[in-house]
């Protein structure tokens, strides 16, 4: 048994866990945060992805004792004061997710990307994808949904700097 | 799946990591990023008793220059070597081919030390170093040596690092464009997540518009990645309508390997085309 | 105060009630369900594909850490029935008895053998090293035509054949004699490969024994909780009504969930015998080996025409892939395509003939499409052939043969009655907004250049029959259960309105659709309505989601229960405003007597009224709540025109679809979003198969894609984006014109694909490409072509 300290979702846990446990148990089976499936056994579908130290991390395929010390954040975490994170509006208004279990995987991913790069193209938001498997949506709405969450993201932004009273670019 | 039970260590330094490597012997496996051995453990393809993680052991991570060499930590990730400005002007195949690597959240942990050390022949990283004429350098108990990256990988899965040697650092001669060198790695896989049905890492250095000098590792086409030096010989001197007809001995020595996806026949037609494509588009003649 | 709605529910893009759980990680999925002491199952699974057991030794495993319990396949047969196949297709089918876990022999790679039950899935799965067993090594039964031959290795040796049935059809005239007036005959041979749905939630199962109700409840990752209740009852013994089964959030189906799994019935037992609460969980590799697969059959087919192209019969010889047992709805399958090879055509006669074949592979069973994907496959693929053989634009030949739009309702050869359609006005549409005249101009022009990466243009005008079912029609099908499906709306005192279904979404959206439909009867807002399913004790009745199923009979359903609780409400409202039932007028939720619009209640209040029953009129019962059990008089048709143009690399292989448009008359649509949404996912399929999936086996029945890094489903990149259109013809069948539209993209699609891909290398010599068609097969197919070979077609 090896002692862990997690900060996860905003609160620090300290446990014994074995060397072996995966993230992903450590996170469903001590925790309790099921908010976060499995899918595979082969890190290809992605559904478990998590932001671990501010990157997007397979939680199936990551030890919780490699994260001794480091901040997780789940889908459980995104809503802050019970508002949705643009991409959680975006999945609901554009249809993004049918039986919704890569949906947790495929949000978490697209904060990624929106992270890195704020005004992807269509083709951006699919091979930011590509490791996220969806069987139901055929991933049409999938990129309208990011591209919309970017577009919102963009315009709250933009709204954010002109009501504080900065000069926006003409 | 689960993964096996095992001991676990996380040691502070690499010599500290080496005697754990050492008193674990062939039971002993090393854990970088994980994003090769935590498949392999849940699939219970693989039973270490020891796994020794090194993901925290200082000053293995990150880029930096040695007069005309760049020397690459072995514990960079993935994603940190896709956008380090040092890899991209002086080791811009290293950039390039690793950006197809899998997929953004396993490049945020796997690393290009784990990659090499796993050896799979359909990985992108092993040809890779191999036209970069990387040197891999090891810290064992008897101390450092460095391997150049054509004695590195042996077989399938198998390289010459020792059971109690850890890889720590990728040392990269300078290809920059300054200097003449263009470079493409093309993959060719069926779904985009896949991994390298065939793969062409093309290095060459153009003069008087002509290329000078061409280095081609290809992945995927035997048990180890392998150059193409009879394609390579034969662009020596070349212009873009060379380049075709080296290309046709792409597949020269080769043991390409058949499967669902591809026989061994197409295999080397696919390496021959392939060869063609990429030396166009790092020679900019395509 | 009570709102009203005024606006037509139905029609709206309405966003999705069930998503606010699912976007927040605050989901039910099967596996998060814990419960005190639960204890988790792992199976011990064949490594072969074909042994006889000499022995199963647990002892081992027994004495590992966290192990409570295991247990053989012989210890869990006592007491324990076979697993249930509802639909033996002929009379004298061979149907072996299939335990939930092998006794005497494994007959796939995967088949359980034994039992472990741990305090944890570490545990568990640590345990399932310990156990040893004995086999001795079978010759495994892996080619259909083999598997027929008197020399064969039987996969049932008490049985004495490897053939399951035969099951033939012959309709219209005698096929012999037309086909003897025919100027042209065509034969092919198309394979239908192997594939593994794939639903993104692996299975799962967990039984809690005697509860405060002493019940046992299942709750199961499953499609079908109201089958899975009686036929576990069956299985195991425990009585029905001590049994109740949950599906939670299920996280896809396609088919795979269709099913009473080994697992679920071992969990049962496992718990019954235990006296504790059980977990099994699948993991995805696993789940490639033991839930069931799709497709695998061998299609011949043989169409006769006249040189001016019209279509005078057709004449079908399959062979399916039972795999090694037959499970639920296994057999009937392929039956379900025999309707469909006739598809949008007129025609003379038709034959038709489908072998059952056991084989020692994973058991096949409803995959998206079910039968009719593979008809349309063939019947599509053959129609793009004879179009090449008579010198005809793909589309002129089927405009040639398909039903005209005034010919409706209209009877096919096969005998379905196509209740409502319009093939030309579909077909225009998507040529339109296809560009299809452009497309072929280039094509011309890229031929002619000798252009190493070829255009090719794929047509694809399909019906399907879904919206399963009418009972007499499966009675008459040999299939065990009916095909009605119940629904029931209890108004609530306080206004609120809970609707109860029989069926049980995985990702559908009935939760939003049924609000809408019972918003616009009932006339109360979209928000005051929820919607219960997937549990037998809250939604009792029912017959579950598949084939297309819940909205053309469950939805309909809703329907006609909101329609009498409006009946009764009238009474009530009547009587309180002393008013006659027929001067009463009902608009947006408001019983109004006519010419005095001031005397009004709404329907809330009356619901209110019948809560208190204090003023109800004389002799009537105190509810205005009603059940509606709706058994389908006809099957649903939904149609279309799906047309592909694909770039082949001729140099490499590569196919990459370049634009893919699709119109589809799904009939009236209740929300085009959520109708979208299901095009989408089912042409993502359809076209996987054309392009990427396989389940490939070994020669000695190995599983070889046996994970998803082996096993291509598509990511985002790998698939193109979509231009949808829809015409719109509603069906006569049900009260909401609708028509199922779960699995049209996926029949409609892969065949669109493939015909594209031959159309690309026709002028090279390609007749035709085995699916999925890899760069590699497509590149050996161009090989073949060059060398004059016939390029091999599986």
């Amino acid at each position: 048994m090896t002692r862990i300290s997690v900060k996860v979702d905003g609160t620090t846990y300290e446990d014994e866990v074995e060397p072996r446990l995966l993230l992903i148990h450590y996170l469903r089976d001590r925790l309790g945060l099921t908010g976060t499936p499995i899918g595979c056994d082969t890190s290809n579908c992605g559904a478990c992805t998590v932001d671990l130290d501010g990157e997007t991390a397979k939680s199936c395929s990551v030890l919780a004792v490699q994260c001794d010390g480091s901040v997780v954040t789940t889908v459980q975490g995104l809503a802050q004061d019970g508002e949705w994170h643009p991409l959680q509006k975006a999945f609901h208004e554009r249809h993004a997710l049918q039986c919704g279990y890569c949906t947790p995987g495929m949000i978490m991913a697209a904060r990624d990307l929106l992270g890195e790069n704020p005004e992807p193209s269509a083709d951006d938001v699919r091979h930011a994808l590509e490791g996220n498997l969806c069987r139901c949506t055929g991933y049409q709405n999938i990129v309208r949904a990011v591209l919309a969450a970017a577009d919102a993201e963009a315009a709250s932004s933009a709204g954010a700097s002109a009501s504080s009273g900065r000069e926006v670019a003409p | 799946m689960i993964p096996p039970a095992f001991d676990y260590v996380r040691p502070a330094g690499v010599e500290e990591a080496v005697g754990a490597l050492a008193s674990g012997g062939e039971d002993a496996k090393v854990l970088a990023g994980g994003q090769s051995l935590l498949p392999l453990l849940r699939l219970r393809l693989a039973f270490p008793r020891l796994v020794v993680d090194v993901g925290r052991i200082p000053g293995l991570r990150g880029v930096r220059e040695e007069g005309g060499t760049l020397v690459v930590g072995a514990l960079t990730t993935h994603h940190d070597v896709v956008a380090d400005p040092l890899v991209r002007r002086h080791a811009g195949l290293l950039a390039a081919a690793t950006a197809k690597v899998a997929d953004p959240a396993v490049r945020h942990r796997g690393t290009l030390g784990g990659s090499l050390a796993h050896a799979d022949p359909a990985g992108d990283l092993p040809a890779v170093v191999l036209a970069l004429e990387a040197e891999l350098v090891a810290v064992g108990p008897h101390g450092r040596r460095s391997i150049p990256a054509r004695e590195f990988f042996v077989d399938y899965l198998q390289t010459s690092l020792r059971p109690d040697e850890l890889l720590v650092e990728i040392r990269l001669p300078k290809t920059d464009a300054a200097d003449g060198w263009g470079f493409h790695y093309e993959k060719f896989s069926r779904v985009a997540q896949a991994w390298a049905m065939v793969g062409v890492a093309a290095l060459v250095r153009r003069a008087d518009g002509h290329i000078a000098e061409a280095r081609i590792g290809l992945t995927n086409m035997g048990p180890t990645p392998v150059r193409a030096t009879a394609v390579e010989r034969a662009l020596a001197g070349a212009g873009a309508d060379g380049v075709a007809r080296a290309a046709q001995s792409a597949a020269e020595g080769t043991r390409p390997s058949g499967d669902p996806s591809a026989s061994p026949e197409y295999r080397a037609h696919l390496a021959r085309v392939l060869t063609r494509r990429s030396v166009l588009a790092a020679a900019g003649m395509g | 105060m009570t709102e009203h709605i005024t606006e037509s529910e139905v029609g709206r893009s309405r966003p999705r009630k069930e998503d606010a759980r699912l976007v927040t990680g605050q989901t039910n999925w099967t596996d998060n369900i814990g419960a005190t002491g639960l204890l988790h199952l792992a199976i011990l699974r064949s490594p072969m594909a074909h042994a006889r057991i000499e022995r199963v030794d647990v002892s081992a495993a027994l004495e590992q850490p966290g192990v409570v319990a295991a247990f053989t396949g012989r210890d869990l047969a006592e007491g324990t029935g076979s697993l249930p196949c509802a639909w033996p297709v002929t009379e004298d089918i061979v149907l072996p008895d299939h335990p939930a876990v092998a006794v005497d022999e494994v007959r796939y790679a995967g088949d359980p053998v034994a039992v472990v039950v741990a305090r944890d899935r570490y545990a568990a799965a640590d345990a399932l090293e310990a156990i040893e067993v004995d086999y001795t090594p079978l010759p495994p039964v892996l080619d259909l035509e083999d598997a027929l031959t008197d020399n064969s290795p039987l996969v049932h040796e008490e049985h004495g054949t490897n053939r399951s049935y035969v099951w033939p059809m012959a309709t219209g005239e005698d096929y012999g004699t037309v086909k003897g007036r025919a100027d042209v005959v065509l034969t092919r041979r198309y394979v239908q490969q192997r594939l593994i749905p794939n639903a993104m939630e692996p299975r799962a199962v967990v039984v809690t024994p005697l509860d405060a109700s002493g019940e046992y409840t299942v709750y199961s990752a499953t499609q079908v909780p109201h089958v899975l209740r009686v036929m576990l009852s069956m299985v195991t013994g425990v009585p029905e009504h001590k049994l109740r089964v949950v599906a939670p959030d299920v996280g896809g189906g396609f088919g795979s969930k269709l099913q009473v799994y080994g697992e679920e019935v071992v969990a049962l037992v496992v718990a019954r015998r235990l006296g504790r609460p059980v977990k099994w969980t699948e993991s995805r590799s696993e789940g490639h080996l033991a839930t069931h697969h799709g497709r695998g059959q061998i299609q011949d087919i043989e169409i006769a025409a006249t040189r001016e192209g019209r279509l005078l019969g057709l004449k079908v010889d399959l062979l399916a892939d039972m795999g090694a047992y037959l499970m639920l709805v296994t057999p009937g399958i392929p039956i379900l395509g025999a309707f469909m090879y006739p598809a949008i055509y007129k025609m003379d006669a038709y034959e038709f003939r489908c072998t059952g074949v056991f084989t020692t592979r994973t058991p096949t069973d409803a995959y998206r499409g079910a039968g009719r994907p593979e008809a349309t496959y063939a019947i599509e693929r053959i129609m793009d052939e004879l179009a090449v053989e008579l010198g005809l634009d793909p589309v002129e030949l089927r405009r040639r043969n398909w039903i005209g739009h005034e010919e409706f309702p209209y009877t096919s050869i096969a005998g379905l009655t196509y209740d409502s359609g319009n093939y030309e006005a579909a077909t225009d549409k998507a040529l339109a907004l296809f560009g299809y005249d452009e497309l072929r101009a280039e094509q011309a022009k890229r031929n002619e250049s000798g252009d190493s990466v070829r255009l090719g243009i794929g047509v694809s005008i399909y019906t399907e029959m879904c919206g399963l079912a009418p009972s007499r029609v499966l009675r008459d099908l040999r299939y065990a259960a009916g095909g009605w499906e119940a629904a029931g709306i209890r108004m609530l005192p306080t206004g609120k309105v809970e609707v109860v279904t029989g069926t049980s979404p995985h990702g559908q959206g009935h939760e939003t659709c049924w609000s809408q439909i019972a918003a616009d009867v009932l006339g109360v807002p979209f928000e005051d309505i929820e919607v219960v399913h997937g549990d037998t004790r809250s939604a009792p009745q029912g017959m579950d989601t598949y084939g297309s199923r819940s909205l053309v009979v469950g939805g309909a359903a809703v329907h006609h229960a909101a329609e009498k609780v409006v009946g009764k409400a009238r009474k009530v409202a009547a009587h309180l405003l002393e008013a006659a039932e027929q001067d009463l007028e009902f608009t947006h939720g408001v019983f109004s007597v006519k010419g005095s619009p001031e005397a009004r209640r709404t329907i809330q209040e009356v619901a209110f009224e019948t809560f208190s029953s204090h003023d109800l009129p004389d002799g009537m019962e105190p509810t205005i709540n009603a059940e509606y059990l709706l058994d389908p008089e006809n099957f649903s048709y939904p149609h279309g025109t799906h047309l592909c143009a694909v770039e082949v690399d001729t140099e490499t292989g590569r196919t990459s679809i370049r634009s893919y448009v699709c119109v589809d008359d799904v009939g009236r649509v209740v929300n085009p979003m959520i109708v979208e949404g299901q095009v989408h996912g089912g042409l993502a399929q359809g076209i996987a198969q054309a392009l990427y999936e396989e389940a490939v086996y070994d020669d000695e029945g190995n599983l070889v894609s046996g994970s998803l890094a082996d096993y291509l489903v598509p990511s985002a990149p790998d698939l193109p984006e979509f231009t949808t259109g829809r015409t719109e013809t509603p069906a006569t069948s049900n009260p909401l014109g609708v028509k199922g539209v779960g699995e049209a993209g996926t029949i409609a699609s892969t065949p669109a694909v493939v015909n594209a891909i031959v159309d690309a290398l026709r002028p090279l010599g390609v007749r035709d490409v085995a699916m999925p068609c890899s760069p590699g097969r497509v590149w050996e197919a161009l090989q073949s072509a060059r060398t004059g070979e016939e390029a091999p077609s599986s």
